[in-house]
C-alpha cells in the first residue's frame, strides 16, 4: 500500500479520490461546509480545477460543489 | 391549531414546485439554487379550513450563512412552534445532504412532515429508498411525491395533520453526518449502472477547456433562436395583424376626428405623408401599441423561453463556474452571472435575484452593473429594430461598448469599494430534461408580468408627452439641455424629449428617436446614452428598495457621470 499524503485540494490532482482531514477558515464558512456535507472524515472526488486561481469542483456524495480557489485552499486531504 | 405552513428545503429540490401544487399559485421556478430569493404565500384548504403555504428560500442549515438564509430562519423562530408545520422538502436523488437540515428541524422540535420529492428521477439513477424504514427511524410521517406531474401531493396534504411536535436531543455537527451515515445504510440502496451520456456530459461541462466549448456554443445556439423565434414572430404575426387589421380602423377614426386637433394628437398622432405610421405617428393608439406589441413583446417572448430552457436544463450554475475568475475581477463571483442574465430579460428581477449574492458590496457592485451595462428586452429589441436597418456593425457597436463600460466600471468598483467580496461555493445541479407545463407555465407568468408591468406605463409616459408637447412645454428644457446634448453628444435638441422620456420606459424612449430622423452615428451615441444613462423608474423603484437611498444615489451619480463622459468619447471619436 502506498503511503497516505497530506494536500491541499488546490494541489491535488484531478479525478482523484481523498480524504478529508482538515478544514480551516471561519466559523461561518465551517458551518457552510458543514452543512453541505464537507467535514474531517469524509471522502470526495475531485473533478475539475479552472486555471488562474479558478473554482474546483469536486463529488461529495451524489452532489457536485464548485467551490471558490481560497475555499478550496482551505480543505486539507488525505491522497494515497 | 395550525395556522400556517412553511416549505424549507435545501436550494433546488423543488420547493416552489410543491408550493404551485399544494396552492394553485404559480411561481417561478428553475434548475440552479436560488431561483425563489422572496417570500411567496399562498393558501391551502384542509377540512375547510384554509390554512396559509409559505414558501421559503432554500438552505442547506438553519444556522445562517447568507442574506436570503438568515429570513428563513428568523420566519420559524417568529411563531410558537405549535401553530405551524413544517414540509421538509427532500431532494430523493440526494437524499444524504437533503437529511442534515431535516434533523436540523426534528431536533428543532418542529412538526415536519418530509416530502421526498423528485422521486421519478431516483429509478434511471439506480436509487431505491424505503420510506417506510426512513419513516420510522426520523419518527416523522414521510411521503414520496413529484411535484412537477403531481403524483403523491395529496397523500403529502392528507398526512400533514400526522406531523407532531417532537423532542429529540440535539447532535453536534460531527455526530449528525455519523447518523446520517447510519440512515443512509439503511433505507438507501443504489444499484450500480453504467455511466449515462447524460452524466458523460454533466461531467464535461465542470472541465474548463470541455466546458468552455459547450458553453459558447450553447451561448451562439441560444443567441440565434430568441432572433429567429422574435423576428418570425414580429414579420408573421405582430406585424400582419396591426397593418392589415388594425391600421384600417385607425385610418377611420383619425378621419371622423378631422386629421387634427389636440384629440387627433393624442389618440393618433402626427400623420405622415397623410397616412398614420406606426413607428413615427406617437399617437396614444399608434405607436405606443405598436412599440409594445410588435416590436417589444415578440423578443420577450422568444428571450424568456429560451432562457427558461437554459434554466430548467440546469446550464447557468456551469455557466457560473466558467465565468468565475471572469467575475472576480469585478468583485464578483461566478454565481453573479444568473442576476445578469436575468437583467437582460428586465433589470427589475435582475437586480432583485442579487440577493443570493452574500455581501452588500457584491450586490451594490452587480445592481450598478446590471443598471449600466446590461440593456433589457425592450430597450434591446428597440436597438435591433432601428438601427439593424445600418447594418450588423452598429448594433454589435452598442453590445460591445456596453461590454466594455461593464468591465471596466466592475474593475473601477471593485477596487474603490470597501469590503471584500466572498467566494462561491455552489452546487452544480444534474442536467434535467426540462418539464413542458413548467416551461410554458414561467414563460406566461413572464409575459403577464411583461404586460403588466409595461403597458401602463407605456401609454400614460406617450400620454403625458403628448400632453407636453402638444402646449410645447418641452421647449424651454430643451433648451436648457441642448448645450450637453447639441454640443456634447451630437444629438439634435428634441433628443432631450427622447432622453427624458427614458426615464418612464426605455423602449418608448427610441421610439420617439423614430421621427427626429437621427443619422446612424446619432442614433448610435442615442442608443448607448439610453441604455446606461438612467434606469427606467421600475429600476429605480427596486434600487432604492435594495440597496436604499445612500446607494441609489451613489449608483445614479456614476450613471450620469458615465453617461456623460461615454457620450461625448463617441461623439468625437466616430467619424461617420
Amino acid at each position: 500500500m502506498l503511503p497516505m499524503r497530506k494536500l491541499s485540494l488546490i494541489q491535488m490532482k484531478e479525478k482523484r479520490k481523498g480524504k478529508i482531514v482538515e478544514v480551516s477558515g471561519g466559523a461561518r464558512l465551517q458551518n457552510k461546509f458543514m452543512s453541505m456535507g464537507i467535514y474531517p472524515g469524509r471522502e470526495i472526488i475531485k473533478l475539475s480545477h479552472f486555471a488562474l486561481r479558478g473554482p474546483v469542483a469536486i463529488k461529495v456524495g451524489r452532489s457536485v460543489l464548485a467551490l471558490g480557489h481560497g475555499m478550496a485552499s482551505k480543505i486539507t486531504l488525505e491522497v494515497e | 391549531m395550525i395556522k400556517k405552513i412553511f416549505l424549507i428545503g435545501n436550494p433546488n429540490v423543488g420547493k416552489s414546485v410543491v408550493f404551485s401544487r399544494l396552492t394553485g399559485v404559480q411561481v417561478i421556478s428553475s434548475n440552479y439554487p436560488g431561483t425563489t430569493v422572496e417570500i411567496t404565500k399562498g393558501y391551502l384548504e384542509i377540512a375547510q379550513e384554509r390554512i396559509e403555504v409559505v414558501d421559503l428560500p432554500g438552505t442547506y442549515s438553519l444556522e445562517p450563512s447568507s442574506k436570503v438564509e438568515e429570513i428563513v430562519s428568523l420566519m420559524l423562530k417568529e411563531y410558537p412552534k405549535d401553530e405551524f408545520v413544517v414540509i421538509d422538502v427532500i431532494d430523493s436523488t440526494n437524499l444524504e445532504r437533503n437529511l442534515f437540515l431535516a434533523l436540523q428541524l426534528i431536533e428543532e422540535g418542529f412538526a415536519v412532515i418530509a416530502c421526498l420529492n423528485m422521486c421519478d428521477d431516483t429509478k434511471h439513477r439506480g436509487i431505491d429508498i424505503d420510506t417506510e424504514k426512513l419513516e420510522g427511524l426520523l419518527g416523522i410521517p414521510v411521503v414520496s411525491t413529484c411535484a412537477i406531474t403531481g403524483v403523491g401531493i395529496k397523500l403529502l396534504i392528507e398526512r400533514i395533520k400526522e406531523a407532531k411536535l417532537t423532542t429529540k436531543d440535539s447532535f453536534t455537527h460531527e455526530k449528525r453526518w455519523l447518523e446520517i451515515g447510519k440512515i443512509i445504510e439503511q433505507v438507501q440502496h443504489l444499484t450500480h449502472r453504467h455511466h449515462t451520456f447524460r452524466e458523460m456530459l454533466e461531467d464535461a461541462s465542470v472541465r474548463p477547456i470541455s466546458g468552455m466549448f459547450m458553453a459558447l456554443g450553447v451561448i451562439f445556439i441560444s443567441f440565434k433562436i430568441v432572433r429567429f423565434l422574435g423576428e418570425l414572430l414580429i414579420n408573421k404575426v405582430a406585424d400582419p395583424v396591426f397593418f392589415d387589421l388594425y391600421q384600417p380602423l385607425l385610418e377611420k377614426l383619425s378621419s371622423t376626428l378631422g386629421s387634427g386637433g389636440f384629440l387627433h394628437h393624442l389618440l393618433v398622432g402626427e400623420l405622415i405623408n397623410g397616412k398614420i405610421d406606426f413607428k413615427q405617428s406617437m399617437g396614444l393608439l399608434t405607436t405606443a401599441p405598436y412599440i409594445e406589441f410588435a416590436m417589444v413583446l415578440p423578443y420577450i417572448i422568444s428571450f424568456y423561453l429560451v432562457l427558461s430552457i437554459l434554466e430548467d436544463i440546469g446550464f447557468l450554475p456551469r455557466l457560473a463556474m466558467l465565468l468565475d475568475n471572469l467575475f472576480h475581477r469585478l468583485g464578483l463571483h461566478g454565481f453573479a452571472i444568473i442576476p445578469m442574465l436575468l437583467g437582460f430579460g428586465c433589470n427589475v428581477p435582475g437586480i432583485l435575484s442579487t440577493r443570493v449574492l452574500e455581501s452588500k458590496r457584491e450586490r451594490f457592485i452587480a445592481s450598478t452593473l446590471i443598471s449600466i451595462g446590461v440593456p433589457c428586452v425592450p430597450l434591446q429589441a428597440m436597438i435591433f429594430g432601428l438601427l439593424g436597418h445600418y447594418g450588423g456593425f452598429y448594433v454589435a457597436g452598442v453590445y460591445l461598448v456596453l461590454f466594455a463600460l461593464w468591465l471596466i466600471l466592475g474593475i473601477i468598483l471593485n477596487r474603490v469599494s470597501k469590503g471584500y467580496s466572498p467566494e462561491f461555493l455552489l452546487e452544480i445541479p444534474p442536467y434535467r430534461i426540462p418539464s413542458f407545463l413548467n416551461l410554458f407555465q414561467k414563460l406566461m407568468l413572464r409575459i403577464k408580468g411583461f404586460l403588466i408591468e409595461a403597458v401602463p406605463v407605456v401609454l400614460l409616459g406617450v400620454l403625458l408627452v403628448n400632453i407636453l408637447l402638444f402646449f410645447k412645454l418641452f421647449d424651454s428644457l430643451n433648451s436648457l439641455l441642448a448645450p450637453i446634448v447639441q454640443g456634447l453628444f451630437g444629438l439634435p435638441k428634441e433628443a432631450v424629449v427622447a432622453l427624458t422620456v427614458g426615464f418612464f420606459r426605455k423602449d418608448v424612449a427610441v421610439g420617439m428617436l423614430m421621427p427626429l430622423l437621427l443619422s446612424a452615428k446619432q442614433l448610435f451615441i442615442a442608443s448607448v446614452l439610453l441604455a446606461i444613462s438612467f434606469p427606467c423608474v421600475a429600476t429605480f423603484v427596486v434600487l432604492f428598495k435594495e440597496l436604499g437611498f445612500k446607494d441609489l444615489i451613489k449608483a445614479t451619480l456614476i450613471m450620469v457621470i458615465t453617461g456623460l463622459i461615454v457620450g461625448t468619447i463617441l461623439n468625437l471619436t466616430i467619424i461617420h
